[in-house]
């Protein structure tokens, strides 16, 4: 398969060859590429495309892949809509 | 190492910055930053940009910085799309106060050649249709206000500085300011020692500290302000919706996602950044009051950023009477990013001798020392 078809984040579409070039940039840290190429920002957080990132940063730095920071998790763990929170508060008071 | 100038803090102010003294010829500029580029308050920002302020300052310091937004893209070269979207602010007005105040805004903007007009509740529900009619009585739209991709329009300046010489340095923490005789001599980092006699505080969040590292006491405090976003949409928002007295801004940015924020009410001051459940709560309910098909999105994530706050919520612009050599870009107090091409070309001009394209006697670091700061930017959330 082609670099092109190779889907790293398919929550944002981001492909194989979109992940070397920026890091041929010089990005090579994941909080520089997921703010540039939304990798990891989808509703999925980072669940499915984490790993894949974080070994393609180790196979271009030559580094073992224990040594490359993944990104920050944050909240929320699964997406939650809008007014199920406002119900939420209601049953809380 | 030596150099002509070192830069402290690689947001968008100081990429702008070392943009602007770059491109009027200076050499040997090097930036600093402790971690990576936008990983301040700038990474971490609503990205809206505005032009409708109750200050005649802010009102300026916004105006001129759109219209170079709007050349950017061209003007720094920049490969990717720095997403600049002008398709207004709508200001939402609740009680009659605020109305009023809006009214005087108005004419205060358009004095200054800024397109701000006032609508009434039916005008505003044409330009935002899903508005809950019953939450607002009147409203000020801008249609050049708008939205702007922070990391990419960061990444543009920081492009240009570094095609035109500029030297950046990330990962690497300024830890102190070497004066002697009232003259800066060197910056001291985790990593090395740089001769130089003229330093900018551009470090956000930090900038205080910084600050205290030179022997200058700045006025300001960080405080955490959170932020969520939600899953992509099809269009249906064009413009950022705002309402002072309900504590909310909230946008449709182009790639589909809802951003909204707002402030928390006796915030501790601090370099917290974290996230609660408590904001979580609030901005759903508000989100959904005055926006109530919302209700249906998806949140997916919420992180929190530092604002930078001033005694008047304007920015501090300035040189220091005590300390020749040191610049300060700080206290922002929530709206600096979309002043960044302002603050880089005024400190620019201030650094190169040159005289001010406008005068910036109250963005003065000294207007604190006597509290004769005579305006105060009421227009926050
Ligand atoms: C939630 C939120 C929403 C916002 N929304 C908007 C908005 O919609 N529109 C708007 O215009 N503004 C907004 N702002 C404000 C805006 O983000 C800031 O005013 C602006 O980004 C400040 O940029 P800066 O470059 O001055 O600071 P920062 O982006 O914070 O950059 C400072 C840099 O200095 C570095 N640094 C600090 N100390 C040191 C040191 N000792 N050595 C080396 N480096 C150091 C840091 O690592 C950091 O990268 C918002 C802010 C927040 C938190
Ligand atoms: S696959 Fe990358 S965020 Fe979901």
């Amino acid at each position: 398969m082609s670099k092109k078809d190779t889907i790293i984040c398919r929550c944002e579409d981001v492909t194989l060859e979109d992940v070397e070039a920026i890091m041929n940039e010089g990005y090579t840290s994941f909080e520089e590429i997921k703010r540039i190429l939304r990798v990891g920002m989808g509703p999925c957080q980072g669940n499915t495309c984490g790993q894949l990132l974080q070994r393609e940063i180790s196979k271009f730095l030559k580094v073992p892949l224990n040594e490359v920071e993944t990104h920050k998790v944050r909240p929320l763990i699964t997406g939650v809509k809008l007014k199920s929170i406002v119900e939420a508060t209601k049953d809380e008071s | 190492m030596k150099a002509k100038i070192v830069i402290i803090g690689a947001g968008i102010s100081g990429a702008g910055i070392a943009y602007n003294l770059a491109n009027k010829g200076m050499k040997d500029i090097v930036v600093f930053d402790a971690s990576y580029l936008t990983s301040g308050a700038t990474g971490r920002c609503g990205a809206g940009i505005r032009q409708q302020w109750s200050s005649k300052m802010n009102c300026i310091l916004a105006k001129k910085s759109v219209d170079f937004f709007e050349t950017a893209q061209e003007v720094l070269e920049y490969p990717r799309s720095v997403e600049f979207k002008q398709e207004g602010y709508l200001i939402v007005a609740t009680t009659k106060e605020e109305d009023l105040q809006f009214t005087e805004n108005v004419k205060l903007q358009q004095s200054l050649g800024i397109p701000a007009r006032k609508c009434t509740k039916e005008e505003a529900l044409e330009i935002v249709p899903h508005l809950n009619k019953d939450a607002f009585i009147s409203a000020t739209f801008c249609p050049t206000d708008g939205h702007l991709n922070p990391f990419t329009m960061t990444e543009a300046y920081y492009l240009a500085a570094k095609r035109m010489g500029v030297k950046f340095f990330f990962n690497e923490e300024v830890t102190e300011i070497v004066v002697n005789n009232n003259k800066i001599e060197k910056v001291i980092t985790n990593k090395r020692t740089v001769e130089t006699a003229m330093v900018v505080n551009a470090a956000g969040g930090h900038s205080k500290e910084v600050g205290d590292m030179a022997g200058i006491d700045i006025p300001v405090y960080s405080e955490n302000h959170e932020i969520l976003v939600t899953e992509p949409v099809e269009k249906i928002q064009g413009p950022m919706v705002i309402s002072f007295s309900l504590n909310i801004y909230c946008q449709q940015v182009p790639h589909g996602s809802f951003i909204m924020g707002r402030s928390t009410a006796d915030q501790v001051r601090g370099h917290d950044v974290g996230s609660t459940h408590e904001f979580l709560d609030e901005m759903a309910k508000t989100a959904v009051h005055i926006l109530p098909p919302l209700g249906d999105l998806r949140v997916v994530r919420q992180w929190g950023g530092s604002y930078n706050n001033s005694p008047d919520r304007q920015p501090i612009i300035s040189d220091c009477s005590e300390l020749p050599g040191f610049y300060l870009a700080c206290g922002f107090s929530g709206h600096g990013f979309m002043f960044a091409p302002m603050t880089g070309l005024l400190l620019s001009e201030m650094i190169m001798g040159e005289k001010t394209s406008i005068d910036i006697k109250e963005l003065h670091i000294d207007r604190f020392k006597n509290s004769d700061f005579t305006t105060y930017e009421r227009n926050v959330v």
